[in-house]
């Protein structure tokens, strides 16, 4: 009895999460909420996908635990997770029957109940519950003993269905607008979700594609690199335009709605690399980082509005006071908080982020700064003639933002500020030691990530023609502080990935948008444990948590001494 | 022999705590010059102090003549004197060569740089071997020689030195009083604070005594190694 308990027990585990899991997203109606939209029409929801997506997954984790003592204890370990979880399913429903469970989970409903069986009356949809888990687990037992190669076109090509079928609303309006193009989107997507014929030509040809570059992908590299140096750069060079050239016709491509949310995660990457040098470079946790963000909000309001008529510049003229206030506003906040350290500058810096937003919102501060009712009509900014008004016209000045704080937080990286946010991040008093000014570096530090942070404000006010103080509320900054460090801490693509993930996919999908703290506080917990180094990550992160296989491996090379400095 | 660093008359406060108490001490210009006493004597006090990680309420410190008393920290360091810190203290995520080039930060001429990392490799060849290893994976030998060569990177006139033998097995030990040696024999001066008194008393030419913050002895480390008193309380002997 013991030799099974053992043996089954990474499935029995694993199992049990995953059913907690399901169990808990059933009950505060996730999954009804997903299951409003068909992933393929009339075979399979949202809601269903999600399910089967957890089951299959913790499969393969349960598959992964025991790689160790062969196949069949694998498969029974996977299998066995899912007959759990399915299980956990059954016993909901089971007990949702004999209990009203209605009066604690408004959530379990009837509705849930038939949806969580497929639709099956429950005499049947039982055993067709269990069966399916334990197929979700075989599955994934079976997925784990597979060819990487096949694991990987396989796992992609059906992911980009499922991501097809949850952006439809997006893809299909971008692809009809492109005349010949929009018969690819009737073929594709029925009036909800993918067409199942759409689907597995999708799924297909993704496949086949993938298959080409895995056999092509070396052929390809070692022809990259026989290319003499200057073949090489002109690729890349190449590259680049052709990327410039894509970001450039983006918002007449995606349209309204999908330019709207690309604006707001380009502030969203705006005030993200701001605070990336704050805690990613310099390694300082500064939660009040949404104060100069409303610092740079408001000071172009107060410039331009007419509203309050004390100057009416335009943008362009309000723009360099703003910056230059969130500098001077970051060596404020930096001085008093120069000698605490990590949580005691997360909770110093908490409360000055909340200081500004009182401020703002305060009745005796209202003849300069609005009060609650905010500042209104503030100019759209504009070049010669063109006013960027509409969410497709705003994109280009965010986009030229991004890219002007790219550029600087690209050459602040590999200079000797950067090198000494780097020892002072590593460790304070031994930075010190090596000479370097903590003071200075420091309020460096604090000004930078600031000024940063009010470009993208003094953009947002000019965006939303208004600014309230409850805008400027502590999410803000808890939501940068999360894209980072799901991105990747001090990496500057992580930061756009984190941007996107966080602040895109949410606004994509209105499902997500309810449960969003909690898509959010899952994704922080599962890249804790699967990613801790970030989506996208800067390579000394990559060096603290994989260093134990790479380390030796170099040291067996010595190289000419005083090679570089 | 001119004085490098000379320290006069310092007065030292933790709070209210008077931690040194007039402490006067000086170091010639290629000496090794060793600090001893029990814990909380004021051995790393006095050595906070010299770079600047505490003001003195009292007294003067100066390098050749030169007033350090009231500089920062970093400017200090910029003058020539360098602390390798105690318990070594290693960029842990840097590489070995990253952790040499932190300690060039103060020191800005490229070619001395280049000059001064060969030297570092050449003292240390361990380092050398394993320049693009993560300092955190080096063991505790190589990180205090690499703490060291870290701070001869800032090209410093005086080296000041806390603790080296700190939590070394005893083979380590005898390896880092090796370096010490050799560092010396190369012209540095060093100021040698240490716990293990009969072996910085092996290698140092002079050395001070310290107790609650008061110099009790300072003699040549030959006589300080006969003094009944030094071995008796330092060395372990009856």
């Amino acid at each position: 009895m013991t030799q099974m308990e053992s043996l089954w027990r990474h499935g029995i585990k694993t199992g049990f999460i995953g059913a907690v899991t399901v169990v808990l997203l059933a009950l505060i109606g996730m999954v009804e909420a997903f299951s409003q939209r068909d992933i393929i029409a009339g075979v399979i929801s949202m809601g269903h996908a999600l399910l089967l997506v957890i089951a299959i997954f913790m499969g393969y984790i349960a598959a992964k635990r025991t790689a160790l003592s062969g196949i069949g204890s694998t498969l029974i370990n996977s299998v066995v997770s899912g007959v759990i979880i399915a299980g956990s399913l059954v016993l909901l429903i089971l007990l949702g029957s004999w209990v009203n469970l209605r009066s604690i989970f408004m959530n379990a409903s009837p509705a849930l109940y038939s949806l969580l069986t497929f639709g099956i009356e429950f005499k049947n949809g039982w055993t067709f519950l269990l069966l399916a888990g334990a197929l979700c687990g075989l599955v994934a037992g079976l997925l784990y003993q597979s060819f990487p190669t096949f694991r990987r076109i396989l796992i992609t090509s059906l992911s980009s269905v499922i991501i097809a079928g949850v952006l439809q609303d997006m893809l299909r309006p971008t692809l009809s607008a492109w005349g010949p193009i929009s018969v690819i989107s009737d073929w594709l997507f029925s009036s909800n979700g993918l067409s199942l014929s759409g689907a597995i030509t999708l799924c297909l040809v993704i496949a086949v594609i993938l298959f080409i570059w895995f056999q092509k992908r070396d052929i390809l590299r070692t022809r990259f690199s026989r290319l003499p140096s200057s073949g090489q750069r002109t690729l890349r060079m190449a590259g680049y335009v052709l990327l410039v050239g894509i970001f450039l016709v983006l918002p007449q491509v995606l349209g309204l709605f999908l330019s709207e949310v690309l604006t707001i995660v380009g502030l969203y990457v705006l005030l993200g690399l701001g605070l990336n040098i704050v805690v990613g470079y310099a390694g300082l946790l500064d939660l009040g980082y949404v104060a100069f963000f409303a610092i740079g909000a408001y000071v172009t309001a107060i410039l331009t509005s007419p509203e309050l008529g004390f100057f009416s510049l335009t943008f362009w003229q309000a723009l360099p006071f703003a910056v230059i206030l969130g500098l001077l506003s970051g060596v404020i906040l930096g001085v008093p908080v120069l000698k605490m350290r990590g949580d005691y500058l997360a909770i110093a810096t908490l409360g000055f982020g909340e200081i500004i937003r009182i401020l703002v919102l305060s009745d005796f501060l209202r003849p300069w700064l609005g009060g609650a009712q905010g500042i209104g009509r503030i100019p759209k900014a504009s070049i010669g003639g063109y006013e960027f008004a509409t969410p497709q016209q705003i994109y280009y000045l965010i986009l030229a933002g991004c890219a002007f704080v790219i550029f600087i937080s690209l050459r602040l990286k590999d200079s000797r500020l950067g090198r000494a946010w780097k020892a002072m991040r590593e460790d304070e008093d031994v930075a010190q030691a090596m000479g370097i000014n903590l003071v200075a570096t420091k309020l460096l530090a604090f000004a930078t990530g600031a000024g940063f942070s009010a470009l993208s404000g003094a953009i947002f006010a000019s965006k939303l023609s208004s600014v309230y103080p409850h805008s400027f509320n502590v999410m803000i900054s808890i939501n940068i502080l999360c894209l980072i460090i799901v991105g990747g801490m001090g990496s500057i693509p992580g930061v756009i990935v984190g941007a996107v993930a966080l602040v895109g996919l949410p606004e994509l999908l209105r499902e997500f948008a309810e449960y969003r703290l909690l898509v959010y506080g899952a994704a922080l917990v599962a890249m804790m444990l699967l990613r801790p180094e970030g989506l996208w990550p800067e390579v000394l992160h990559l060096r603290e948590l994989q260093d134990a296989q790479s380390s030796s491996a170099d040291s067996e090379t010595p190289a000419p001494s005083g090679a570089r400095i | 022999m001119a004085a490098m660093l000379e320290v006069e008359n310092i007065h030292s406060y933790y709070g209210h705590i008077h931690a040194l108490k007039n402490l006067s001490l000086n170091i010639n210009e290629g000496e090794i010059v060793t600090l001893i006493g029990g814990n909380g004597a004021g051995k790393s006090t006095t050595l906070r102090t010299i770079s600047g990680l505490m003001k003195p309420r009292k007294g003067s410190i100066r390098l050749q003549d030169e007033e350090l008393t009231r500089l920062l920290p970093h400017k200090i360091v910029e003058k020539g004197v360098v602390q390798v810190p105690e318990g070594r203290r290693v960029f842990g995520r840097l590489t070995v060569v990253e952790n040499l080039e932190m300690g060039a930060f103060a020191c800005r001429d490229g070619k001395l740089n280049r000059d001064n990392l060969d030297r570092v490799f050449t003292l240390f060849p361990r380092l050398l071997e394993r320049r693009k290893q993560v300092a955190g994976t080096l063991s505790g030998g190589e990180q205090q020689m690499l703490a060291m060569g870290r701070a001869l990177m800032a090209n410093p006139k005086v080296l000041l030195l806390d603790e080296p033998s700190m939590g070394l097995a005893p083979v380590l030990v005898d390896d880092i009083f090796e370096t010490i040696e050799k560092l010396h024999q190369g012209g540095t001066t060093i100021l040698l604070v240490e716990q293990n008194a009969r072996m910085a008393l092996q290698v140092a030419d002079r050395g001070y005594v310290i107790q609650t913050g008061v110099v009790v002895l300072s003699d040549s480390a030959q006589n300080l190694r006969k003094n009944e008193m030094v071995r008796k309380a330092y060395m372990g002997e009856n």
